[in-house]
């Protein structure tokens, strides 16, 4: 049945889009810091508990505060995330429902239970519950949000490597045929390690960087000394892991996502023996002539080290963007279809639907094998059924390029700032200049948090689900002036409730712990 | 044993489930819509937001967790009633931001916004989140305006399956009497088990006398708006389907045949409206062991909602019944069977689904630690306690 209200207006699916990537960006800004806290002050609380000095209950507290005043955005932001995936994703949520609803609802019931139960003993036990059973609750409420994480992140990796389901041409819609497959893909794991392992870095760096803002001003000065060290120490080897596990991720985004690698690397045409940009002038605020040009000016690059990041050979082929839309042999001898026999294979699996659905209706069953094997046959290009042209199927690649170069360099200052710190530490000397540092990482480290997200969610579009779901084919059936008028809403609620909240934690920071 | 049938009739009981607990557990905002009300002073008030605000997390989790299972068992449902009813949902969960933030902001240095705006907000959760959820849930018998046509995905142009049938997208189960009804009943239900909540949980003889005085004036408007919305539901036709076909059609009083011809849901029905009973009336008129009035109706009175509402819900979708039916096309109704996901999933859902009790296990654990002593002025002023 046809609704006469409504067509679909590509405005409609950017305000989508944006209101989507605000909450997530927003939900980004808070999550790291819980992740990265829960380690630290579980480490601190720990050390009360085996020490049992005052002090470093009082120094567990402290952080626990900033903690608690950042949780509740976390939360608050995170509701609306779950919620926007019916609101304005409604035909994605009825197409993959079946796969994507069950890592949400076990992230419900295994993991913010857990949160939201120990959370309430952290905050307000410390005189009702005996000291293991409040280490354990600090403890606890760290795992669940890290569970959370885990799940959420299974999801999300599903969406940019969709493995262990089947589409369904009597239900229409995909469904899981291998849990095992969904919860332990590749992409999931890596993309776990890497964003946690990376939430710890944040929090490192918040915490040294208070604890730096103290020593400037010569204030808690054992307070603050003892709290970067621990910052420090898990910053470090946070920001080694996290190098290692985005080595991982970016093999495996070249192996499962090359238009996303290629849109990170602004490479137009692939080859062997590829080298890494260092820097080139990317326009930042206009999509490249990826079709025309041979390469981005002023390109500097490292030699041979993009072969090795995408294939883990200092000689592997890494295809371009031409070479995506023009067709190119993998480096396991499979040959890659060009973009033109993919949408031509997907106008194929729609009409073997069409054809299926038709012959279910009118009772014609001794075709519907044949018509079943031919969209199968077809299935896996189905998203290519709804492109029309080979600009929609690049993403934008300044976005791309420059959040990669800004994650992985703020990674590697991150390290250089960490050995520092705890060389001084040891050396027992206060060069100012180290805190200032320290203190100014705090924005920096949001930054490289928030591109990271950029690089994973822009380098999938224009897919919803990669090669399966394009974005104007998984929207709701909205008005584009509902979306835009609750995209104003939220980003005035949410901006706003961040101003409180960077308000609240400088006056709790500058009132500093109660020692 | 497992069939597709059986995990389809448990997820409904399960998702049912979650609902109930949701509805007890706004408790949290039947507390607050009475902040100005009972709390006359600053240390009132911030005695009851302290009270409630150890809770405020399980309510949010469990809504989470109710969009997170019936995502996962009825994806259908929650792609047509999410994305159709966009506004009603979308108020909602603003409401629900408001209060998240709230608790935490609304008493510490540097608010900016200042102490009364974050109340304010925790009392328009208070009010805006139950009327409007207990109104959503009301169109489990009264009906939506949707479309669902499955062959859109072939559509180029409008490839989208499901549909809300007119531009207000959700607010029209406004403009159904019934559907306020049942909204400002649950409102009232929040309320006065706000009021046995915080009977128990606060230690303050004035509020104490305030939250009896106003348990009985919530009681009574629940009790009179509830019943009118009940008598309306077991007398209204209701949309039924003929399994073999799917075929929907309207039938005579089916939500009566489907309570009272099923004694299990009649007796979980009357057993927790007693309990709602017991919880309210003992309240006036039993003693504690010491002699002092009793305070722990919060929990036949919950255990009770709960009861009921996992009956009455049932009643919407188990028996052919379609649980979300649609007035702009009968046949677009959504029903245990054409709405659920596959059996795969659901058995998967399942075997997860055997945590729970483990997961009840702890936050029991967890409450009844954290609960042990009632709150009072001596603990909120502790500048040790971390309270809000």
């Amino acid at each position: 049945m046809e609704n006469e209200l409504f067509t679909i207006d590509s405005s409609m699916v950017d305000w989508s889009r944006a209101q989507f990537a605000l909450t997530a960006i927003y939900h980004w800004l808070f999550v790291p810091l819980t992740l990265g806290l829960a380690v630290i002050m579980g480490i601190m609380e720990t050390i009360y508990y085996r020490t049992g000095r005052d002090f470093w209950k009082r120094t567990a507290q402290f952080w626990q505060r900033l903690f608690g005043i950042n949780f509740a955005m976390g939360i608050a932001t995170g509701i609306i995330l779950e919620f926007e995936f019916g609101t304005n994703w409604s035909n994605y949520s009825f197409l993959v429902g079946d796969v994507f609803g069950a890592p949400l609802a076990i992230e419900g019931i295994v993991a913010f239970f857990m949160e939201s139960t120990f959370v309430a003993v952290m905050f307000f036990g410390w005189k009702k519950v005996s000291r293991g059973f409040h280490l354990a609750s600090t403890w606890l409420t760290g795992l669940g949000a890290t569970i959370s994480a885990w799940w959420i992140l299974v999801a999300n990796s599903w969406m940019q490597y969709p493995v262990g389901q089947e589409f369904n041409l009597d239900t229409m819609r995909n469904e899981m045929v291998s849990f095992v497959d969904v919860a332990l893909s590749p992409v999931a794991i890596d993309k776990f390690c890497h964003t946690v392992i990376s939430a710890w870095v944040l929090g490192a760096v918040f915490v040294v960087g208070v604890s730096s803002w103290y020593l400037l001003k010569r204030r808690h000065v054992e307070f603050a000394r003892q709290s970067m060290k621990i910052g420090a120490i898990v910053g470090l080897v946070a920001s080694v892991l996290a190098a290692v596990t985005g080595h991982h991720s970016a093999y495996t985004v070249g192996q499962t996502q090359p238009m996303k690698l290629a849109a990170m690397e602004a490479l137009y045409n692939g080859g062997d023996d590829q080298s890494l940009t260092i820097f080139a002038a990317v326009n930042p605020f206009a999509q490249p002539d990826w079709k025309n040009e041979h390469e981005p000016p002023m390109r500097i690059a490292v030699p041979y080290a993009l072969s090795f990041l995408a294939t883990n050979d200092l000689h592997g082929y890494v295809p371009g963007i031409n070479d995506i839309i023009n067709g190119y042999d993998k480096s396991d001898g499979e040959y890659e279809v060009p973009l033109s026999e993919k949408m031509v294979r997907g106008s194929y699996a729609l009409t073997a639907m069409k054809a299926y659905r038709e012959a279910k209706r009118d009772g014609r069953n001794n075709e519907l094998e044949v018509l079943a094997s031919e969209f199968q046959e077809n299935m896996p290009w189905m998203g290519y059924g709804y492109v029309k042209e080979a600009e929609q199927i690049v993403p934008y690649i300044p976005i791309c390029f420059w959040s990669f170069r800004i994650m992985v360099g703020g990674g590697c200052l991150f390290i250089l700032l960490f050995c520092a710190i705890l060389y001084f530490l040891y050396r027992k000397k206060s060069p100012r200049w180290l805190f200032h540092t320290a203190l100014w990482c705090i924005p920096v480290a949001y930054i490289v948090s928030e591109c990271g997200w950029l690089v994973a969610e822009f380098g999938r579009q224009p897919w919803t689900i990669q090669d399966m779901l394009p974005t104007w084919v998984g929207v709701s059936a909205l008005q584009s002036s509902s979306v835009m008028i609750t995209f104003f809403l939220f980003l005035v609620l949410f901006t706003t409730m961040l101003a409180v909240e960077i308000s609240i934690m400088c006056k709790q920071i500058k009132r500093g712990p109660e020692l | 044993m497992m069939t597709y049938e059986f995990l389809q009739h448990y997820w409904c009981a399960v998702v049912a489930l979650l609902a109930a607990l949701l509805v007890f557990l706004m408790f949290v905002q039947g507390a607050n819509s009475q902040i100005f009300e009972l709390g006359k002073t600053a240390d009132e008030r911030r005695l009851l937001i302290n009270s409630t605000g150890r809770k405020w997390e399980f309510t949010f989790t469990t809504l989470v967790t109710f969009g997170g299972a019936f995502f996962a068992s009825y994806p259908l449902f929650y792609s047509t009633s999410f994305g159709g009813a966009y506004w009603l949902w979308m108020l909602i969960l603003f409401s629900f931001v408001l209060q998240a933030v709230s608790y935490e902001f609304q008493n510490k240095l540097g608010n900016l916004l200042g102490t009364r705006t974050f109340q304010t907000f925790l009392v328009i959760n208070g009010i805006v989140g139950p009327v409007l959820l207990g109104g959503a849930v009301a169109t489990f018998f009264t009906g939506s305006n949707f479309i669902v046509e499955r062959d859109n995905i072939m559509n180029e142009a409008t490839p989208i399956v499901s549909q809300w049938a007119n531009a207000s997208h959700g607010l029209d189960a406004l403009l159904d009497p019934w559907n306020v009804v049942f909204g400002v009943a649950v409102f009232f239900l929040a309320r006065l088990l706000g009021n046995l909540y915080t009977l128990n949980n606060i230690e303050d003889d004035t509020l104490m006398r305030r939250n009896r005085r106003a348990l009985l004036w919530n009681t009574a408007v629940f009790l009179v708006l509830f019943l009118a919305f009940f008598f309306h539901i077991m007398t209204k036709d209701g949309y039924v389907y003929d399994p073999a076909t799917g075929v929907v059609s309207m039938e005579p009083y089916t939500y009566f045949n489907n309570l009272f011809g099923s004694w299990p849901l009649l007796a979980l029905f009357l057993v927790g409206v007693i309990f709602v009973l017991l919880g309210v009336g003992g309240t006036f008129l039993w003693k504690a062991k010491d002699g002092s009035p009793f305070r722990g109706g919060i929990w036949p009175a919950g255990i009770g909602t709960v009861m009921v509402v996992v009956s009455l819900l049932l009643t919407t979708a188990y028996f052919n019944t379609c649980y979300y039916p649609s007035n702009a096309d009968l046949q677009s109704s959504l029903t245990m069977q054409n709405s659920c996901s596959s059996e795969f999933t659901l058995r998967t859902m399942f075997y997860v689904s055997l945590l729970v009790p483990f997961v009840l296990a702890y936050i029991v654990y967890a409450w009844r630690k954290m609960d042990q002593k009632r709150l009072t002025h001596e603990e909120v002023n502790d500048t040790e306690s971390e309270a809000y």
